[in-house]
């Protein structure tokens, strides 16, 4: 029986799409209890690339293919679809800090680079140790100390005796900015905290009191699916003030927010790229996509923050390729010019303008050193009236002084605990 | 006609007590042996080894573990992805504070670790049975995972929490870390459950496996024919959390390469190696294999037959697997309460009378 099913697998693997396309391979999860955040994403990466193969007719005139495999943002099965996707891949792009870290390793092996875009590891950031992995334009850590900023602008740039509490899902995704904030709170003086969420996170009745027990005067918040919606529904009922509720740019979308109704008017969060559906590429996108039936989704999400999240990170993707089509000088690319492109990649405010994003997020530059961007981050607020949120701040750049340093330290044990040596020299 | 005892004289106790005294199942034993070791390695890939093989020979080893508990010593364990939990962090904090000690002492001295932290939480199994075990053993699951979490020296104080593999090396063949074969982890992997399995199985039918059997058949008549109760729950503790230490050893070092104790070791392990062994059947060495294979298998499976034959969207076919697992877990729990292993014997027993059944 197993052998007949061993047979069985081959040949459906040897029958798979031939690989005369650039893949674009996705890891998406469309089920479980963080599907609210995982499905808007899917669809806005699937239909940008959908839109540039109606459009322009794929990439530098390749066209693209999208296969994508269900990981339920459980890290075995993204073993699984990593090991099943991974033949010819240009980019990964897990959508979950567990699955990255778990093929971190394998990237450089198999010559497929990874991008976990604000998420993964942070320590990535640093290109002389990662050659493989990047995660432009920005990471927890730099969100953490523009989330911390904002605070400091609030109190007139003193938090001293202030109490911050980090409510944080309990595993490598909600532990990562706690190394910083400790840096923080020493540096600015104020008391710091954590409470941890198991996963799934739909009981945080313990942590909400204790949070009304010890009136906090910030709740920075890094969760994530089912998670969101009910530590907004928490922060309510227990009438936090939603203004010194902060979350990361994951616990930042319509779907964390509308379900606590007008208790969650005022909830702020963390955007790395600009919010609402008022650029030229969704018209594209309704027009050559969703209205001919070729929406990886139910086509209803266009335009809220995780689609457009899934579209930036299919854009960046994409650009990086042209940037490698144009170094290598062939259109047809591998694993290893897909990293050359993505390592050389520089996106100017032109550019975005070019492809239907103007403003849409900030212009950076990648090189062979920096493999994290320049980390700018903006602060958006909720308003439940008009359901929509929007940006209150401008994009701030992150404490530079503190991340960076801790980023020399993570990505050097990284180095000494698997004989690495710094490239870039 | 073809399977059956007739003609295959014993001439010895010991061949009279051999582990498959039929012949054709010895065949097919070594011939599946010689399958596993001589001809999976020269054809596995990537994908073959990390979807279906190293989980399901890893599962396997859990599997028999908790089969040694559960199963021939009725005592009913929740705690089995704390006790994996145990195993890998064993299995990583030796890794990186001697690094050039060979691996395997390092995955058996994870399973030391694991039975010494198991035979710790079976303390309570002398004071409480059945359902107040279980929950007993869900303390146990729920605190390994929560200490983990917190303290971390664990975790080498990595951002994170996560643990990462580094690379070693067996005979100079990479086993853990990215630059490590398929093959070689296959190998590394089944030779582990070849050995394991044979102890399991010759630990059941010695004087242990009496033991336990006793104490779950009834304890206090096992107390009256002089089993010792606490020998005998301890030593089924003991030898349990070795092997489901080792298994977490294994999933993390081999199989995984990086893990938190949240994501990879939660309490849905300890259902999921739970059902393994209902399904699989209850005391059968033989039912912790093929309960691992039937849940490692059948998602994959269903997977490619759905996503990649059917083109079903992704979404769809996960809700079916849930759906198809969930609906044959129940219909094996109604049909086949005794599991795989029962219809495996029923069909032997059917084979012997064949073509002359009464």
């Amino acid at each position: 029986m197993k052998k007949f099913l061993a047979t069985a697998l081959a040949t459906a693997l040897l029958a798979g799409p031939v690989a005369a396309e650039l893949k674009f391979p996705s890891l998406d999860y469309r089920t479980g209890p963080f599907a609210a955040g995982g499905i808007p994403f899917a669809d806005g990466y699937s239909d940008y690339l959908t839109l540039l193969n109606e459009r322009d007719g794929g990439i530098g005139g390749e066209l693209i293919s999208n296969p994508t495999c269900e990981t339920a943002y459980n890290t075995e099965k993204g073993v699984e679809c990593y090991e099943a996707l991974k033949e010819d891949a240009l980019v990964f792009q897990p959508l979950s800090t567990g699955i990255t870290y778990q093929i971190i390793p394998k990237a450089s092996v198999d010559q497929i680079p990874i991008h976990s875009m604000g998420y993964g590891r942070t320590s990535a950031a640093n290109g002389k140790v990662f050659e493989w992995v990047f995660n432009y334009p920005t990471n927890y850590w730099n969100g953490a100390s523009i989330g911390v900023k904002h605070m400091l602008d609030l109190n007139g740039g003193d938090l001293n005796g202030k109490k911050v509490v980090l409510l944080h899902f309990n595993g490598a995704y909600g532990k990562e900015p706690i190394p910083t904030l400790e840096a923080l709170s020493a540096k600015h003086g104020f008391e710091f905290s954590t409470l941890p969420i198991d996963f799934p996170g739909q009981e945080q009745k313990s942590q909400w009191l204790k949070i009304r027990r010890d009136k906090p005067d910030y709740v920075l918040f890094w969760g994530w699916g089912v998670m969101n919606q009910v530590a907004v529904q928490e922060a309510a009922n227990i009438r936090f003030p939603m203004e010194n509720f902060i979350g990361i740019w994951w616990s930042g979308s319509e779907n964390d927010v509308l379900p606590a109704g007008e208790g969650a008017n005022g909830y702020k969060a963390l955007q790395f790229h600009n919010v609402g559906s008022d650029y030229p590429v969704f018209d594209d996108i309704q027009k050559y996509v969703v209205d001919a039936g070729k929406a990886a989704g139910a086509g209803d999400q266009v335009g809220t923050v995780l689609y457009n999240r899934g579209v930036y990170a299919a854009m960046l993707a994409a650009e990086a390729a042209l940037t490698a089509q144009k170094i290598h000088g062939t259109s047809k690319i591998t694993g290893a010019m897909m990293r050359d492109g993505m390592e050389a990649l520089e996106i100017t405010e032109e550019r975005m303008a070019e492809l239907g994003l103007p403003n849409f997020g900030p212009a950076f530059s990648i090189s062979c050193e920096n493999h994290g961007g320049r980390g700018p981050a903006a602060i958006s607020q909720w308003d439940a009236s008009s359901k929509s949120w929007s940006l209150v701040t401008d994009f701030v750049d992150p404490d530079e002084e503190v991340v960076n340093a801790l980023i020399e330290a993570d990505s050097a044990a990284f180095a000494a605990e698997n004989n690495i040596a710094e490239r870039c020299n | 006609m073809i399977y059956r005892e007739a003609g295959d004289f014993k001439t010895s106790y010991q061949s009279d007590a051999q582990t498959f005294p039929i012949k054709l199942d010895r065949i097919g034993y070594f011939i599946t042996l010689f399958v596993a070791v001589l001809v999976v390695p020269f054809v596995i890939n990537d994908y073959m080894a990390n979807a279906i093989l190293m989980p399901f020979l890893i599962y396997a080893i859990a599997a028999l573990g908790l089969n040694i508990l559960t199963g021939y010593c009725g005592q009913v364990s929740l705690g089995t992805g704390g006790f994996m939990a145990v195993g890998a962090f064993a299995c990583y904090k030796l890794m990186t504070a001697f690094p050039d000690v060979s691996i395997l002492i390092h995955v058996l001295l994870s399973g030391v670790v694991t039975a010494i932290v198991g035979v710790l939480f079976g303390l309570p199994s002398l004071r409480i049975k059945g359902f107040y075990l279980a929950v007993a053993t869900l303390a146990a699951q729920f605190f390994l995972v929560w200490l983990f979490n917190k303290v971390p020296w664990f975790y080498n104080n990595s951002a994170s929490g996560m643990i990462n593999a580094p690379e070693r090396t067996v005979f100079g063949f990479a086993v853990t870390g990215p630059g490590a074969s398929a093959a070689a982890q296959y190998l590394i992997c089944l030779a582990f459950v070849i050995v394991l399995a044979l102890i399991a199985r010759n630990l059941t039918r010695g004087a242990f496996g009496r033991r336990w059997m006793a104490i779950r058949d009834m304890d206090i008549a096992a107390e009256i024919i002089g089993v010792n109760p606490l020998k005998a729950k301890l030593t089924a503790f003991a030898v349990s959390s070795f092997y489901i230490g080792i298994a977490g050893a294994l999933f993390f070092a081999v199989y995984l390469g990086a893990a938190e104790a949240g994501d990879a070791f939660g309490i849905t392990k300890s259902f999921l190696v739970l059902f393994m062994v209902i399904i699989g059947g209850l005391g059968s060495i033989f039912g912790s294999f093929a309960g691992a294979a039937f849940l490692v298998v059948l998602p994959v499976v269903l997977k490619v037959v759905g996503a990649d034959w059917m083109g079903w969207p992704d979404d769809l076919v996960a809700h079916l697997q849930l759906i198809i697992v969930g609906a044959l877990i129940m219909a094996f729990l109604i049909l086949e309460p005794h599991g795989l292993a029962q219809l495996w014997r029923v069909t032997k027993e059917k084979l012997r009378l064949w073509p002359f059944p009464h």
